[in-house]
């Protein structure tokens, strides 16, 4: 599913209309990005088959990124309103406890549990979404206040506990191991999740809404949009994505000690720019997002293989997210001198 | 819904209405009545209230008193899209569109048609856009973004919104301000249509050429009160005129003798690709030089320029013979260069700073001694600027956030005169000030020039230019398409220069010479 919104149709006045469809999948920002990740991929894996032609390494391409693709998802909606969500590995970290706790002390079905855990995830994401909308602090700052106050309700809660695979029911444990056709079935949850936020991003009302508040929310308001129920949205289901990825994590790890999550968020937002999102809001796509997880989780996984010390690692990620950024502003700068200097010839 | 037809009962209907900001009152009784089936011209100046009426019919702000009736039926529109969803549709000044999204988005955000299933149907929105600009005659492609689009291709956009909503109401707040000679013809033809297929049609502008052209029926604002409202075929433009500015007009523009000296700036050549090509200026000691131009012309851009703000690709500026580098504004404050911006609250104050630390701003190197800077030295500098200019306020520690419009463009000027510089750019030197305050910066500039600055003045206000300058350079789409003496600038020669695209209209080079009218 290629999302293309608002595809940068810059010369668009093609006769042909296949031609310029074509042309607008070439020009769009994700292909760069999935051909960034099938290069890496080439790359490493032309030094190591095993990166992708062992069942191990097949496996891990796509089960590794599954849980960053989810945050990446939510991220990228929130960001595409012109918020941003940092609070989201504390809500992971949180609704990951929370789950195991459930199991441990109840009998409660996984299904149920699974339900708790996102419904908890989405009440804490309206919460940020509730203080950004009607506080008018910017979603920096509040969610910057809600990682360390839900990480703090979680270090309180849990204290020193650490909860155990054994705690787990095996239904769940198997479910993140286990493959369907070859795919893990945790990167299926994910596809499944990306598939549905890009379906609605693209198809309904409230998600074009979020792109048109990212763009201009002055406009936003004259055009009588309910804003602040949209972004009550967006931090509603990123929160609960994370939510999800709670589970996601129990389901593939087992073992849920106090650092959970820690620092995840900012893979997440990393992510979502990598992948085209651009952080001033208006455009990109969560399917972007998607790749952005990807890339990033090969990398993590590719450069050792590529004899790349683990600490340059980082700073590798690092230039990825200012390549990113940089390579956003020159290209909307130059779409946006296009298209001018287009109005002056005319 | 008591409109049957052949009624009465006018469509909008406002009465006594008011409302205020804080203690600023923007409105005191705003009246107003539009039947069906009319183009109803609402006339004043900036300050007027029409901006203000204007959104509360819109529903972006709710009124403090008075009535407001759509259709006989009295309403209190608590927002954009409950005055949408009852008919009404505005045009505002300037058009809010979405860069990043398509055209066709643009036209229908927040009410996109959708299949059974409650997805967006694309393929029926594009067909309608289509359908839309057919009708309009415009050609703009649907999947283009909206960045980038000119003024007069926002405006078709936002009035493309209009026809789609099928308005009964249309308010146009100044729709015409940035557009040329047949964009305006186009625009005039689609009002008229409206009005023929009975629709109510509200159309605010400066032009009167336009207005009695165009309207009906005209009502005339002034200082956030209702003044008169006439059928158009009863009243001259003189008498128009004198009851919108409340006075006879010749007496509003002090403009002194001053003795033009030598060239003080010079600007050849001036090129930034997609803003401005090629202009050339001058500015003399002692002379005001206008430099008009629709919204949008390239004036502001030009003017940022110059000042090194912005970038320009080719092209050179001196002052006083020195070359001033390209982006480097700091430089361009030595040389004696000062920028008073047009948009005093984003780009000309720390609102959130006193009085007292805004006037000193640009002169903070020199006020500190070992590099400290003290309340006291700041405050006795800048009480004797703020005395110059008559700043009322209360002391130099009052915030300049809390300050009214006036009163903030004296702390700029106060700012940019204690740089002493050689050449005051100014850029819209009254926008949004009460009318008392605008003649004291009137007789200031002209007092400044009497005193050998020289002073270019950006403004949209063609009374202004007119009675300011000692010559108007005029721009159109960035290219500079006249330069006319004070004798040869009327409003006709300007307005003509300013909506000719770059065909070499208006006065040639020849006639540059100053010839003094005053």
């Amino acid at each position: 599913m290629t999302a293309l919104d608002t595809p940068p149709a810059a010369g668009a006045a093609s006769p042909s209309r296949g031609g310029s469809r074509l042309r607008n999948v070439l020009k769009a920002r994700e292909t760069g990005i999935l051909l960034a990740l099938l290069a890496f991929l080439a790359v490493t894996t032309a030094i190591n088959p095993r990166f992708v032609f062992s069942t191990d390494g097949f496996r891990d391409l796509f089960l590794t990124p599954s849980i960053l693709v989810v945050l990446a998802v939510g991220q990228a909606m929130v960001i595409i309103t012109r918020n941003v969500d940092l609070s989201v590995g504390s809500i992971l970290g949180l609704t990951a406890y929370l789950a195991g706790r459930l199991f441990l002390d109840t009998g409660l079905p996984i299904l149920v549990v699974v339900l708790v855990a996102v419904l908890a995830g989405a009440v804490l994401g309206l919460v940020n979404g509730l203080l950004v909308a009607f506080a008018r602090v910017p979603a920096l700052v509040i969610t910057l206040g809600t990682l360390y106050v839900y990480r703090g309700i979680y270090l309180q809660w849990a204290g020193s506990d650490r909860i155990n695979a054994s705690d787990i029911p095996d239904g769940l444990l198997s479910f993140g191991t286990s493959s369907l056709l070859g795919i893990p079935q945790l990167a299926i949850v994910s596809f499944v999740v990306l598939a549905l936020a890009a379906y609605w991003m693209r198809t309904s009302r409230g998600g074009r809404e979020l792109y048109a508040i990212g763009s201009d929310p002055a406009a936003a308001t004259l055009y009588g949009l309910k804003d602040k129920q949209r972004i009550l949205t967006a931090f509603a289901a990123s929160g609960a994505l994370a939510g999800l990825a709670g589970i996601l994590y129990v389901s593939r790890y087992g073992t849920i000690s106090s650092g959970v999550g820690l620092g995840i968020e900012l893979e997440a937002v990393g992510a979502a720019v990598i992948g085209g999102v651009a952080i001033f809001g208006g455009s990109g796509t969560v399917v972007g997002a998607a790749i952005g997880a990807y890339l990033l989780t090969s990398i993590d996984r590719g450069l050792p293989i590529l004899g790349i010390p683990d600490f340059w690692q980082r700073a590798v990620v690092g230039l990825l997210i200012l390549g990113a950024i940089v390579l956003d502003k020159v290209l909307a700068e130059r779409q946006h001198t296009k298209l001018l200097a287009e109005r002056h010839r005319s | 819904m008591p409109t049957t037809p052949g009624s009465t009962v006018p469509a909008l209907r406002l009465a006594e209405v008011t409302k205020s900001f804080g203690s600023v009152v923007a409105l005191r009784s705003g009246s107003l009545a539009v039947d069906a089936g009319s183009i109803h011209a609402l006339v004043g100046e900036n300050g007027a209230g029409k901006s203000t009426m204007v959104k509360i019919i819109a529903g972006l702000y709710r009124r403090d008193g008075g009535t407001v009736e759509f259709q006989g039926q009295e309403v209190d529109f608590r927002s954009t899209a409950e005055a949408k969803a009852a008919g009404i549709a505005v045009i505002y000044q300037e058009p809010t569109l979405f860069p990043d999204l398509s055209v066709t988005e643009n036209l229908f955000m927040g009410r996109q048609p959708t299949n059974r299933w409650g997805r967006i149907d694309r393929r029926a929105m594009r067909a309608e856009a289509e359908a839309i600009f057919t009708r309009l005659g415009v050609d703009i492609d649907p999947d283009r973004p909206a960045d980038g689009l000119s003024i007069a291709d926002q405006q078709i956009i936002e009035i493309a919104k209009a026809l789609s909503l099928d308005a009964r109401v249309l308010v146009m707040d100044e729709p015409t301000a940035a557009l040329s000679g047949n964009e305006v013809d186009r625009l005039m033809t689609v009002a008229r249509t409206l009005r023929d297929a009975g629709c109510a049609v509200v159309f605010i502008s400066h032009r009167f050429d336009e207005v009695f052209d165009l309207c009906d029926t005209i009502t005339v604002m002034r200082d956030g009160a209702y003044v008169s409202t006439d059928a158009v075929a009863d009243v001259t433009v003189d008498e128009i005129v004198r009851r919108l500015v409340g006075r006879e007009v010749s007496d509003l523009y002090p403009k002194q003798h001053a003795e033009i000296g030598e060239v003080l700036l010079e600007v050849t050549g001036l090129t930034q690709p997609g803003l401005f090509t090629d202009i050339d200026l001058t500015v003399r000691a002692g002379e005001i030089v206008g430099l008009a131009g629709l919204v949008g012309a390239g004036r502001s851009e030009v003017a940022q320029a110059v000042f090194g703000v912005d970038p320009y690709a080719a092209g050179e500026v001196r002052v006083a013979g020195e070359r001033v580098p390209p982006r480097d504004p700091v430089t361009a404050m030595d040389l004696g260069l000062a920028l008073v911006p047009e948009d005093r609250r984003r780009h000309g104050l720390v609102l959130d700073a006193p009085i007292g630390r805004n006037i000193t701003l640009a002169t903070r190197g020199r006020l500190s001694r070992g590099g400290l800077l003290t309340s006291r030295r700041e405050n006795a500098t800048a009480k004797e600027w703020a005395a110059r200019l008559e700043v009322k306020a209360a002391a130099m520690d009052t915030l300049a956030g809390t300050l009214s419009g006036g009163n903030q463009q004296k702390v700029v000027l106060a700012k940019w005169l204690s740089t002493a510089p050689k050449v005051l750019i100014i850029d819209e030197p009254t926008r949004g000030i009460d009318v008392g305050t605008k003649s004291e910066v009137h007789r200031l500039l002209s007092s400044l020039a009497a005193d050998g600055m020289g002073i270019l003045m950006i403004s949209s206000e063609l009374p202004e230019v007119l009675g300011m300058a000692d010559r108007v350079v005029v721009l159109c789409e960035g290219r500079k398409t006249a330069e006319l003496s004070r004798a040869e600038a009327t409003p006709e020669s300007v307005m003509t220069a300013a909506t000719s695209t770059a065909t070499g209209a208006g006065s040639g080079p020849g006639s540059t010479e100053m010839e003094h009218a005053s």
